[in-house]
């Protein structure tokens, strides 16, 4: 098992955000969390990131305990990637800075092997001709695939996305999804907080559906998403299905 | 939004507990620590300054209790300190609220458009552009002394030109300041008032100044504590303000106490402003960082 969250608990003065929650996620394993907005599903991922300190619980990945306040948060998040909703790409730097920031000024690359690296990645995704424009210059769709490289670019073993096509127009979520299934044909181990239902069925090989906190079904995404057992669950898709987003 | 489950006080599992023990070993370790190298760096400094070979003398020429008593209280018809402060606590008041006042005139003509007031623009950025090079002490002897030599009816007292020309030099600051706070403000803010039929002036008045001038508090703050000491110039002019009345006394005893007297006056009024601004720049940086 990479990652291993057990009983973590997490509350912002009365509001109790994570409620006891665990959840297991193997290596090579993508799992998408849904649920309403407030159900604690950024905070879980900002939590295993050690953005957010836990107020209980622990959280393993690779069997070690990074909620222990011993553990050098810095080395973990070298293992573990994120990107986020608005991208949070830096705006004075260009893409390729932004991609080579942590492997030369972090891992101690040499530049030349860094930046090379940072252009395969960018042709990879198509955006080599935008290695030298600054954010700002970029749609959304490649502001975020670009912040997904940033992350790729340090090897994370565990990526964690934060509802990553919520900010972006309905015809650039594709661009950004697509580089995500490819992700997943090569074994990233991912966990996603989604409000994409359609993509969740087609990339998850398991769904997680929050409530209050707490991990409330999950399985694979058929039965989740198709025949929910939870009467919370079928009022969450039910509501999703008349916004017209499944 | 959990309506049905009932709030359980939460206790932390034995995991938590060490957690929480851990944190408060290591916390009360590094209180202990900074109080430590505080007090060796503080007996440090006290060591290197009374160990000094000419401790005696520049202790009997800057701290004399006796004399610093004399100058504050004004005894043997020397001016008291005091009684210049109070002086320069006016001055303080008035021409901090004067230099916002132009300042803020300033900033709001420097970005009006249009042809028809280019003059006025041209006039603000001059303004702007010379008074913010020209030194404060020259600009006050030029007020001072250069005004009243004209020999106009009517030519106000010497302190009153002297807070003119800190008016005037604080203004040129604080213009820019709110002018870069105005134009901090994104441009869509003011195209979404436009687009509900306020003229430009209401605009400014009710969309763009409040958020600009909440954005620029700090580094007005900031300007505002620089000018209250720099009131102390007005001494160069004649009025018998604090640092005069403290340099009369330091003529009259030929020790230096008087100026520290008053040194240690200056900071304590100005204590309270930049406690302000601490206060006001944390609060700014903490609601702009609520979202994250």
């Amino acid at each position: 098992m990479l990652l291993s969250c057990t009983d973590v608990r997490k509350t912002f003065g009365p509001n109790v955000v994570l409620d006891n929650l665990s959840l297991d996620v193997d290596e090579h394993e993508v799992v998408a969390l849904i649920g309403a907005s407030g159900s604690g599903k950024s905070t879980l991922l900002r939590c295993v990131n050690l953005l957010t300190e836990i107020d209980d619980g622990v959280v393993r990945l690779d069997g070690e305990d990074i909620t222990d306040p011993r553990v050098d948060a810095d080395l973990v998040r070298q293992k573990i990637g994120l990107v986020f909703q608005s991208y949070n790409l830096f705006p004075h730097m260009t893409v390729l800075d932004n991609i080579t920031l942590a492997p030369v000024r972090v891992h101690k690359r040499p530049v030349p092997e860094a930046r090379s690296q940072a252009m395969e990645w960018l042709d990879r995704v198509g955006l080599a001709d935008k290695s030298g424009s600054y954010p700002d210059r970029l749609s959304g769709g490649q502001q975020q695939r670009v912040a997904i490289v940033r992350a790729l670019v340090n090897s994370p073993r565990l990526l964690l996305l934060d509802e990553v096509t919520s900010a972006l127009d309905p015809e650039l979520v594709g661009e950004v999804l697509t580089m995500i299934r490819e992700l997943k044909g090569e074994g990233m181990t991912m966990v996603l907080a989604t409000h994409e239902m359609g993509f969740a069925r087609q990339v998850a090989d398991r769904v997680a559906f929050l409530d209050s906190g707490r991990v409330l079904e999950q399985g694979p995404p058929e039965q989740v998403l198709g025949e929910p057992v939870e009467a919370r669950t079928r009022q969450f898709l039910a509501r999703i299905i008349e916004a017209g987003r499944l | 939004m959990s309506s049905d489950t009932t709030p359980r006080p939460h206790q932390p599992s034995t995991v938590q507990r060490e957690r929480i023990a851990y944190r408060r070993k290591r916390a009360i370790r590094s209180t202990l620590l900074a109080a430590l190298s505080t007090a060796v760096v503080g007996l440090l400094l006290y060591l290197g300054v009374t160990g000094s070979p000419g401790w005696e003398r520049v202790k009997a020429s800057f701290f004399d209790w006796d004399i610093a008593v004399k100058a504050l209280t004004g005894r043997d018809n020397y001016p008291s300190i005091l009684s210049g402060l109070w002086l320069n606590i006016r001055l303080m008041v008035i021409c901090t609220a004067c230099a916002l006042a132009l300042g803020l005139l300033i900033a709001i003509l420097r970005t009006l458009r249009g042809p028809v007031t280019f003059p006025v623009r041209a006039l603000a950025t001059t303004y702007t552009y010379s008074f913010r090079g020209l030194p404060l002490i020259i600009v006050i002897y030029l007020f001072a002394f250069g005004i009243p030599g004209l020999r106009l009816q009517g030519t106000p007292s010497v302190t009153v030109l002297g807070a003119a020309a800190i008016v005037v030099t604080y203004g040129a600051y604080l213009a820019e300041v709110f002018r870069a706070g105005i134009e901090s403000v994104h441009p869509s803010q003011v195209a979404a008032a436009r687009s509900l039929g306020l003229s430009y002036r209401r605009t400014m008045r009710h969309v763009v100044l409040p958020q600009a001038i909440r954005r620029v508090t700090p580094p007005l703050l900031n300007d505002t504590v620089a000018l209250q000491k720099d009131v102390g110039l007005i001494s160069l002019a004649g009025p018998i303000d604090a640092i005069r009345a403290a340099q009369i006394n330091q003529a009259g005893t030929a020790n230096f106490t008087p100026y520290v007297v008053a040194g240690v006056l200056f900071v304590l009024l100005a204590l309270p402003l930049i406690g302000v601004t601490d206060w006001v720049t944390l609060r700014a940086a903490r609601r702009q960082n609520a979202g994250n």
